[in-house]
This record gives structure tokens, C-alpha cells and sequence, in this order.
């Protein structure tokens, strides 16, 4: 059952990503876009990263494709065609990225990777919370900064001038 | 389901279709959202190597990271991809080529 949901994740991942490359509809990648990073939450999942698979529900699914879809509607009039759009290059594209994932598989599956043995940790989210406020306190604060400078200027780009 | 390289694998597809996307796609929004597939194909390989490295937490953290950077960019590029709209009507990136009107 594991083994089948494990596959049933992977290709949904997968599939729905060629989706959102490839869909002439902007509304349907986004929508695509969805799955795939629901996906990607079900991979963390099965690597035993329970936080980081509820950060991606929150942050990727609730924030970052909301605004992507708002940046849809606010750039297109709806009702007329503008809303597809065509690729361009597709061959020499398509040449790059096969090149790319042969390239990249290869180096993978000849290198001898580090392994160690671990049991899987029943939550995660104390060993990062300690870590965030020890370790990495500072690239943390650091980036909670970063967050806010972009925050800002983000609203204030898109404030009409007067 | 135990193994390192599938991982890889399945983050290899997903970093070569995002770079596919940003290659291929004339809309700005549609750019934006390749890089989010190559932003997550590498949050796939931080996590796969945190797990398969003695469930090491460090790689967790660096996910984190880079989910807030890509929170951050996606903000910062929509401000901008909006006025770009404002400004000369369209996104297709090779439309809105002029830095000046």
C-alpha cells in the first residue's frame, strides 16, 4: 500500500509538472502547478520531513499559488483569448532539457553516494525549532529581514503612484 | 521508496522541466512558475539528502530557507510583473523588451 502511494505521488508529481510547462492555458498550469506542489508535500512526507511538508501546504499552496493566480487575472481581460499563450523554441528547448535530465541522471546513478542507517524520528519539528533558534539563529533573523524588506517593496512596487 | 536515487531522479525530471518552462514560455507569470518547479526539485534533493545522511536536520532548515526566499521572489516578481502590465499592456517577456517607453 506505501509502495502504491509512494508511485501513485511520484506520477502525480511528474505528470502534473509537464502539465504546467507545457499547458497553452496559463489558468490550467496554475492549476497544475497545484498538484505539483501537493506532490512534492507527499514526497517530504515519505523522506519523514513532516514539517517541511506542512510549510509547503502553507506557504506554496496557500501564498505563493494564490498570488500566482491573482497575477493571472489581474494581467489578462478574462473574456478575451490573451489568457493562452504558445511556446516559443520548443525544440531547442526540449534538446536542452533531454540533455540536462541524461546529464544529471548519469551523474547520479554513478556516483556512491553517503549512506547512513536512521530510524524514523516520530516528529521533527522540535529538533528544527531548536536548530532555527541556536545554529541558525542568525540566518534566521537574517532572512526574516530579507522577507520583510520584500514584503514592503513588493507593496509598494505595485501601489498605484499619486 | 527506500532508495536515495529515486529521489534525485524525480528531482532531476522536475529541475529540467522548470528550466524547460523558463526557456520555452513567453509569459512572465508562466517563467515564474518554472522556477518554482526548480526551486522545489532542489528542496527535494535537500530533504532526500537529510534523510538518506542519518536523518540529519541541517538539510531541513535549508529547505525551510529556501521556501521563504521563494515566498519572497514570488511577491517581489508579481509587483513587478503587474506594473510591467500597467506600463506597456502586455507579460510576454519578448514583447516587453524596452527598458523605456
Amino acid at each position: 500500500m506505501a509502495e502504491f502511494s509512494f508511485w501513485f505521488v511520484i506520477s502525480l508529481t511528474v505528470l502534473s509538472a509537464v502539465v504546467v510547462v507545457l499547458s497553452n492555458q496559463l489558468i490550467y498550469s496554475a492549476m497544475a502547478l497545484l498538484f505539483t506542489l501537493f506532490g512534492v508535500a507527499g514526497i517530504y512526507v515519505f523522506l519523514w520531513a513532516d514539517f517541511i511538508a506542512g510549510v509547503q501546504l502553507l506557504v506554496y499552496i496557500g501564498g505563493i499559488l494564490i498570488l500566482i493566480i491573482f497575477g493571472i487575472m489581474l494581467t489578462n481581460r478574462i473574456s478575451s483569448v490573451r489568457l493562452s499563450q504558445t511556446n516559443v523554441q520548443q525544440g531547442v528547448g526540449g534538446a536542452i532539457a533531454i540533455w540536462l535530465v541524461t546529464l544529471i541522471s548519469l551523474v547520479i546513478s554513478k556516483t556512491p553516494w553517503y549512506h547512513a542507517d536512521a530510524i524514523e524520528p516520530a516528529e521533527t519539528v522540535a529538533q528544527v525549532g531548536t536548530l532555527l533558534l541556536t545554529k541558525y539563529l542568525l540566518p534566521f533573523e537574517a532572512i526574516s529581514l530579507l522577507l520583510l524588506g520584500a514584503l514592503i517593496g513588493a507593496a509598494l512596487l505595485s501601489r498605484k503612484e499619486n | 521508496m527506500q532508495e536515495l536515487n529515486t529521489y534525485l531522479f524525480v528531482a532531476a525530471i522536475l529541475f529540467s522541466l522548470g528550466v524547460f518552462g523558463v526557456m520555452t514560455r513567453r509569459n512572465g507569470i508562466a517563467i515564474l512558475m518554472g522556477v518554482e518547479l526548480i526551486l522545489n526539485a532542489a528542496n527535494i534533493n535537500f530533504v532526500a539528502f537529510s534523510r538518506f545522511g542519518g536523518m540529519n536536520i541541517d538539510g531541513h532548515i535549508f529547505a525551510l530557507f529556501v521556501i521563504v526566499l521563494a515566498a519572497a521572489e514570488a511577491a517581489v516578481a508579481l509587483a513587478i510583473i503587474i506594473n510591467i502590465y500597467n506600463n506597456m499592456n502586455t507579460i510576454n517577456v519578448d514583447e516587453a523588451s524596452a527598458l523605456k517607453e
